[in-house]
């Protein structure tokens, strides 16, 4: 399994916090992108947004980056602290 | 030895920060704080509260690397960097970076990488709660430039 959590206006957005994917057939973020735009609408757009962030095990990473069974998968969007 | 990192909803001070930053130290001669607040307006909203959002675990991880690439960077001794999270009212202080150095070229080019890195690295969000209601902040394109310049 997967586990993937989102933040910000994106938790709000997709009016979920986390949830679990089987990993079986999963290689890349882009693979999970394109597993969970398949909810509906709504997430099929927010997750293909442009300035889409992901991070795997706490490391920002790009779409291509490869997941595994047991990985933390993050989404959420541009960061705005300090 | 204290962390160097802190995410906390409490207050900090600058004095005591500045303590830790010397307290035993006697080579480095410079210190460096910067210190941001919560402003009162922005983009022309009326501010009144911010709400700051964070990922526990990458925060620090990040914040970590943002540390370490500093170091191998500069000629540096100590660094603090504090972030507040939580609910915060016009003038609280958000974030704290502090940096030691022999010299204090070091100390300021260290402290203004760190700061502009987290600006764009580190998972913060802020939520503003204004005249207007209550909106998440959008990233600025200036803070993405400004972190690049280093590149």
């Amino acid at each position: 399994m997967i586990n993937v959590v989102f933040f910000a206006a994106l938790r709000e957005q997709l009016d979920c916090e986390s949830l679990t994917i089987d990993s079986n057939e999963l290689n890349t973020v882009a693979d999970v992108i394109n597993q969970l735009s398949a909810r509906n609408e709504q997430w099929q757009q927010k997750l293909n947004s442009a300035s889409l962030l992901s991070a795997v095990n706490h490391d920002m990473v790009d779409k291509s980056h490869p997941v595994k069974a047991g990985d933390e998968v993050a989404f959420f969007p541009p960061v705005t602290g300090g | 030895m204290t962390s160097e990192i802190s995410i906390q909803h409490q207050d900090f001070a600058l004095a005591d920060e500045v303590a830790l930053l010397e307290k035993d130290n006697a080579t480095d001669g410079a210190v460096v704080t910067f210190t941001g607040r919560v402003r009162n307006n922005n983009n022309d909203t009326e501010v009144s509260t911010l709400t700051l959002e964070h990922y526990p675990g990458m925060t620090e991880k990040s914040l970590a690397k943002i540390i370490a690439t500093a170091k191998e960077r500069w000629d540096i001794g100590r660094v603090k960097v504090i972030h507040r999270i939580g609910a915060l009212t016009v003038g609280e202080q958000i974030v704290f970076v502090g940096v030691t150095s022999k010299h204090r070229k070091d100390a300021f080019a260290a402290n203004e990488f760190i700061m502009d890195y987290l600006k764009v690295q580190a998972p913060f969000w802020k939520k503003e709660q204004s005249d207007k209601g209550e909106q998440w902040l959008d990233a600025k394109h200036s803070d993405e430039a400004k972190a690049q310049q280093w590149s």
